[in-house]
């Protein structure tokens, strides 16, 4: 379960970032990303697999969560 | 000479054959070939790495990471360096971190404080001694905006609280008072001291101020982060953005303060210069208080315009115009500049083993002045540097992560280059192989080298390195052949 910090890059796209690792990967992939349900499982450009609890509400980014490795 | 990439392989190859098998192995992880269309470094170097036991590299401390990086330049705070004597005295004011203000009045980074731990300290603890040197130090110094307490590795071993120390000192003396847990046995190098010391930023500096709302704030308000004003660095930097129409309102941490961190969330844009030690804050800012922040980079004319350019971008269109006049104004003095000094520099080439940020940043200076950089390597990084290095070097050049003394000795001898710029433990090795250096890590005593300002100055440091007369003169008269002495006659 690592800690994420998931932001906005320069280029709009989603960026998922683990402190401890300075490990930066943009997100190709994430289940909900409407409106009513955000989060899900989510795919990084690295290939790796990860799974956030899904909001209710697409959240304000930057933010820091916890995601579980799939 | 440039070599390909086949070549620099061949070169790393041979380099390390000299090792046990098995140090060759992990040390052939670190070494590699420049690929500028590589995007990501992790498949291809590993970095952050402890490095092996047997070789000489040239890393430092978590505690020089925090309090010589990141803690020693803020002006007006009492950095004491909690443990035995020597490591604040031995990186007391080396680094010239300079500051406006009277030395032991409002500015306190020129002097050492420390506990000076004894055996009866390690034996019984240092807390209580600690609490009396905080007291004590207010009431000498009482215009010291904060204190911070910079353990030193006995701190960690003897498992001293001084977290709580920090919490009933600063109710004593009503100021801030940070606990750094930077003891230096702590990770593989000083960057972690960088990450401690934002950590410790983050809890016990930052939201100092943030139910103040006296600070007035206006649309122009940018801060800059990750300049450490060796040399002046950062107030090169800081009039090219006030020229620009935009206000500093905080310098993290060269020339820095303790209310300037405070009040930095009122920036409208956070100024990232070393990524490296600054940015884990910077990342913080942004999800705490919704503050971007963006990488710059002011080494070199060609750097400083690119850069100044994506700043003004940000804000609008009379910040933008303001960027082209102030690039307008300095262009023909930069062009100056290299008229003078690029015949003298052009087609010489330079290796650079550095720390943060400046393996990659000052190679567009170089290449400003004609020079072509065919080796860069860090002591510290990480692969998100080597990430954003691979696209500013060119290809086929040499990369080297905590390279050890002897690689970077031998990749000297092999490639000869014309210039090095590394740090003082290397600077007196390579003079003695004859090769001009600088040390890059504080310009060499001189500086600064950020801004425009600062490339005159560069420009002419690396001319009176380079062209030096003195490097003629290290072969004996009778070793040099004939033809050279009558040359010389004549």
């Amino acid at each position: 379960m690592p800690n994420v910090m998931l932001r906005n890059n320069a280029a709009g796209q989603l960026v998922f970032y683990v402190t401890k690792k300075d490990h930066e990967e943009t997100v190709v992939a994430l289940e909900h990303a409407g409106p009513g349900a955000w989060g899900g499982e989510m795919e990084l450009a690295d290939g790796s697999r990860f799974y956030l609890e899904p909001f209710d509400q697409p959240p304000k980014l930057p933010l820091t969560v916890r995601v579980k490795r799939l | 000479m440039t070599m390909n990439r086949q070549e620099t392989e061949q070169l790393i190859q041979e380099v390390l054959e000299v090792y046990p098998e098995a140090t060759g192995k992990q040390r052939a992880k670190h070494l590699m070939a420049n690929d500028p269309s590589l995007e990501k470094s992790n498949k291809c170097i590993v970095a952050n790495k402890k490095a092996l036991p047997g070789v000489m590299t040239a890393r430092g401390c978590a505690y020089a990471g925090a309090k010589g990086v990141v803690w020693g330049p803020v002006k007006d705070v009492l950095n004491i360096s909690h443990g035995p004597v020597g490591c604040g005295q031995f990186s007391r004011a080396g680094r010239r971190n300079y500051v406006t203000g009277y030395s032991g009045v409002n500015v306190f980074n020129d002097i050492n404080f420390t506990s000076d731990f004894q055996e009866k300290d390690v034996v019984f603890g240092g807390d209580k001694k600690l609490a009396k040197i905080i007291s004590e130090l207010d009431t000498l110094f009482p215009l010291a905006k904060g204190v911070t307490i910079q353990s030193e590795c006995p701190i960690g071993l003897i498992g001293d609280d001084i977290e709580a120390v920090a919490k009933k000192s600063a109710k004593e003396i009503g100021k801030v008072v940070v606990p750094v847990r930077c003891e230096g046995f702590r990770g593989v190098s000083q960057s972690l001291g960088h990450h401690v010391a934002n950590d410790s930023l983050r809890d016990w500096v930052l939201h100092g101020r943030d139910d103040d709302p006296s600070f007035e704030s206006t649309p122009y308000d940018v801060a800059i982060t990750g300049d450490y004003n060796i040399g002046g660095d950062a107030w090169s930097s800081r009039i090219l953005l006030e020229e620009m129409g935009l206000r500093v309102i905080a310098q993290w941490s060269g020339d820095g303060s303790i209310p300037e961190m405070q009040t930095t969330r009122h920036a409208k844009l956070n100024l990232l210069h070393c990524y490296r030690s600054m940015n884990y804050i910077s990342r913080h800012m942004e999800e705490k208080y919704g503050m971007p922040w963006m990488e710059y980079n002011f080494f070199g004319p060609t750097k400083i315009a690119e850069s100044l350019r994506k700043i003004a971008a940000f804000f609008d269109s009379t910040i933008q115009e303001n960027a082209e006049r102030v690039i307008a104004k300095y262009q023909p003095i930069m062009d100056a500049i290299i008229a003078k000094y690029r015949p003298r520099l052009e087609g010489k080439r330079v290796m650079l083993f550095v720390g943060g940020l400046r393996p990659r940043h000052v190679i567009g200076a170089y290449e400003d002045l004609g020079m072509e950089v065919i080796g860069a390597g860090y002591e510290f990084a990480h692969n998100d540097d080597y990430d954003r290095t691979f696209k500013e070097l060119q290809d086929g050049a040499l990369i080297y992560d905590d390279a050890t003394s002897f690689e970077l000795e031998s990749f000297v001898e092999r490639l000869k280059p014309d210039l090095i710029g590394s740090g003082i433990k290397e600077k007196y090795v390579f003079h003695k192989m004859g090769i001009p250096f600088r040390q890059m890590h504080s310009w060499d005593y001189s500086g600064p080298y950020h801004g425009y300002d600062g490339f005159a100055i560069f420009a002419r440091d690396m001319d009176m390195t380079i062209n030096n007369p003195c490097w003629q003169k290290l072969k004996a008269p009778w070793q040099r052949a004939g033809a050279e002495i009558i040359q010389a006659a004549a």
